[in-house]
């Protein structure tokens, strides 16, 4: 980890495309989705944030953010219950009582949290989007080349059938972004925002409180596709293996990734961990049948049956003769003996009984609300 | 300014635990690690915490770099508060002269001013290198009803066993009448776990009185002793002071040589379930590693085991415990043994009936251990073979059993 860095605020959109995974975001905001065995979404910006050095960091909510504030409490499992900086969960009302609809009105409300920092730059970032990355070489490239706005995108195969949220970047011959398409209808190789941007603090002051006189909400649609708005808006290519969450099934697809050693490398990093909220659960035990082939399982699970190419949460127990496969299992599932599962997620604290036969598709997974009970 | 608290705990910790040999070379014993997450000092704190006691002072001697840094600020344990908290107390220098702790009585003679601090009523007195659950505000509670001067702790042992330990005599009120440390041939199957509450100013009193006994006796040249077990009860029992013995029912283990250090772990693995860590009642807590969770392969063979998160396991894997980021290469083989945060154990090599310490690499096609039956006659050579923290086994080497390994090979 570098030394802080007190020149650069983040700022976290939790609760961006939560429409995309109606399932998921009923209870919880996008930030809060479990994901890969032990983590919240959040986890993975948070934690790209600290490991960078940049230890003042905002939240802003919208809907449903309990979960999110369960999960976060004073910040001290990333290392961010500070002094100088810290976290703060933004709460998303504005001083006329109304929730936010886009990137700009949002920034409006919790304007004044960012005017009291200190930082020179602020970085954006939703949680939909799963990657590690350092941000100190995003912000020098920004500082040389001058740009007003650096937008942090990945090479990658795009289709335009399938991926819903994706904004796809194209670049002028000096590397400058001359157009911004939402979801366009095209396929192959991409330029895919990352939806993370590093700008000043005195622009996007400027940009915020333009829009709000002007009663514009979306950053996207105002700034970034506005041809005519004069800003300078280069792009940072990031290397590395991203995972973009847009709907049920790129959810298990990227849970399924995980069994990747590939992946799992990318992600998890020796000098760069992925922080998340501690649990204190025992370490997994394996019962006397147990058979495991090809699975991720988190601390606390109790296994005597079979898991095959499935990501299993904290505290799941699984009963003699079940067999479970190619599933995601959210914390604290109890699924009992001889059961056959196969393409489920399952939301937190799920209950299957005995002798239940389950089976989803790898293109259409089978989704238990949290609290069921079978 | 502090607040008044009805109980302190002081914690034992500066023990070395010299048959742990290797595994304890850089680090003290309650730092050494259990149970697939754990040390053994997480069991003492977390217990403190479990039980509502919020102030312990953690005495540390011997290698403390590991376990000062594991301790931290207490945060793990709930131990990091305003009033109280945790403590690591090491032995000091003061205006009479710098002085390591000589004595297990005399680390808490020289802390008297830590714990005068919080002007208790009493004091909890801890080992920091045994396995068990325990409330210990329900031994406060049997020492208050007893208006008792001092309690202790007692657990019934085997007969044959008890010679091994400090044994109590009790009347029938558990009433303690006389103390015998190892006896030859044990009139009582008490055994001592260590574990002493005591109303403060008794302990204060009988503290400053063995000092400066044992500090007579040592400039007159005799011998001496400052020790809780041998000095503080022998002396309260000759007072005729109120002593109680407290009888513990449950799991209880102490682990001071690598044989019980390795049936520890294996009863977490049995059948029988008297240590239950899956408690959420009674949650063991310990510093969390951050890693992600745990990979099963596709060639991994996995049963009667506990593995901890980060762990990436591809070969097979049988009654044995692995700690956090351990990998397991496809075609290795671990049975009945115990392997130690960050280790690699590579392809072809077979590991049964062993302790292998942290990051240490066990390269391609090394043999450590052997199972009991495959030694033939002479089963008297027999015995778990331990690999010591930091080391490499290179490949194709045999580590037999009952061998201790302590630097590459």
């Amino acid at each position: 980890m570098s030394s802080v860095n007190y020149n650069v605020l983040g700022l976290i959109f939790a609760s961006m495309h939560d429409g995309a995974l109606p399932e998921l975001t009923k209870h919880r905001t996008m930030g809060s989705i479990p994901f890969g065995g032990r983590y919240r979404l959040i986890d993975f910006p948070l934690s790209n944030f600290v490991n960078s050095g940049i230890s003042e960091v905002g939240v802003i909510t919208k809907a449903n953010y309990g979960s999110l504030m369960d999960h976060l409490g004073s910040g001290r499992d990333w290392d961010l219950a500070r002094k100088k900086g810290g976290l703060h969960l933004l709460p998303p009302y504005s001083q006329t009582g109304g929730i936010y609809e886009g990137r700009l009105d949002a920034l409006g409300n919790i304007w004044s949290y960012v005017e009291h920092s200190k930082a020179q730059y602020v970085i954006l970032s939703n949680c939909d989007v799963v990657t590690t990355i350092d941000f100190n070489p995003v912000l020098r490239q920004h500082k040389q080349t001058n740009a007003d706005i650096t937008l942090i995108y990945s090479k990658g195969n795009y289709d335009g059938d399938i991926n819903t949220n994706t904004t796809i970047l194209q670049f002028d011959d000096e590397n400058v972004i001359n157009d911004v398409l939402v979801a366009p209808k095209i396929k192959g190789e991409c330029n895919q925002w990352l939806e993370m941007l590093i700008i000043s603090r005195d622009l996007l002051k400027k940009i915020v409180f333009d829009a709000d006189s002007r009663n514009k909400v979306s950053f996207t649609r105002e700034i970034l596709q506005n041809k005519d708005c004069g800003y300078k808006i280069m792009g940072y290519e990031h290397k590395e293996l991203f995972m973009r969450i847009d709907s049920a099934i790129s959810y298990h697809a990227a849970n399924m990734m995980l069994l990747n050693a590939e992946t799992r490398n990318a992600l998890f990093k020796y000098k760069t961990p992925v922080y998340t909220k501690v649990g204190d659960n025992p370490p997994v035990k394996y019962g006397i049948e147990a058979n495991i082939k090809n699975s991720l399982i988190a601390d606390g699970c109790i296994i005597e049956g079979t898991v095959e190419n499935s990501v299993l949460f904290r505290g799941v127990k699984v009963g003699k003769g079940t067999v479970i496969k190619n599933s995601v299992i959210m914390q604290g599932a109890v699924i009992g003996q001889n059961c056959t599962i196969s393409s489920l997620i399952t939301d937190k604290n799920v209950e299957i009984r005995d002798d239940q036969i389950m089976n989803g598709s790898e293109t259409y997974p089978i989704f238990i609300n949290k609290n069921g009970n079978i | 300014m502090y607040t008044k608290k009805k109980v302190v705990a002081m914690l034992l910790a500066g023990g070395q635990g010299s048959r742990l040999y290797a595994l304890t070379k850089n680090v003290a014993k309650p730092a050494v690690p259990y149970g697939g997450k754990y040390r053994l000092i997480d069991f003492p704190l977390s217990n403190c915490t479990n039980s509502g006691i919020d102030t312990v002072g953690v005495l540390t001697q011997y290698q403390p770099l590991v376990l000062n840094d594991y301790i931290g600020n207490g945060q793990p344990w709930d131990l990091d508060k305003m009033n109280g908290g945790v403590h690591v107390l090491p032995p000091y220098e003061s205006q009479a002269g710098a002085s390591w702790y000589e004595g297990t009585a005399n680390a808490i003679y020289q802390n008297m001013n830590f714990i005068r601090r919080y002007d208790p009523e009493y004091v909890v007195v801890l080992g920091g290198d045994h396995i068990y659950k325990m409330d210990y505000s329900k031994m406060v509670d049997f020492h208050i009803a007893n208006e008792a001067d001092c309690t202790i702790s007692v657990i019934n042992v085997p007969k044959a066993e008890a010679s091994r330990f400090g044994i109590m005599i009790c009347d029938e009120n558990n009433q303690v009448t006389d103390f015998v440390e190892k006896p030859k041939e044990p009139k009582s199957t008490l055994a001592s776990m260590g574990i002493y509450v005591f109303s403060w100013k008794k302990l204060e009193k009988y503290l400053i009185e063995n000092e400066n006994d044992a500090n007579a006796k040592r400039e007159r040249g005799e011998k001496w002793s400052k020790d809780f077990g041998k000095d503080i009860i022998t002396s309260m029992l000759r007072d005729k002071q109120r002593l109680f013995a407290y009888e513990f029912e449950g799991y209880w283990k102490d682990v001071g040589t690598l044989d019980s250090l390795w049936e520890a772990n294996m009863d977490l693995l049995g059948k029988d379930r008297s240590l239950d860590i899956h408690d959420k009642s009674w949650r063991i807590y310990s510093r969390s590693s951050y890693m992600p969770p745990q990979y099963i392969g596709n060639n991994a063979k996995v049963e009667n085991s506990m593995i901890a998160e980060g762990s990436v396991v591809d070969g097979s894997v049988d009654y044995s415990v692995l700690f956090a980021g351990v990998t397991i290469e496809e075609g290795a083989t671990v049975n009945y043994s115990i392997i130690m945060p960050g280790t690699i154990v590579k392809s072809g090599a077979v590991i049964e009936y062993a302790i292998v310490g942290s990051d240490c690499v066990i390269e391609n096609n090394v043999c450590i251990g052997k199972r009991p039956e495959q030694i033939g006659e002479n089963r008297d050579d027999w015995g778990i073979a331990a690999i010591g923290h930091n080391v490499t086994i290179s490949a194709g080497s045999v580590v037999e059993p009952s061998e201790l390994v302590g630097e590459n090979i």
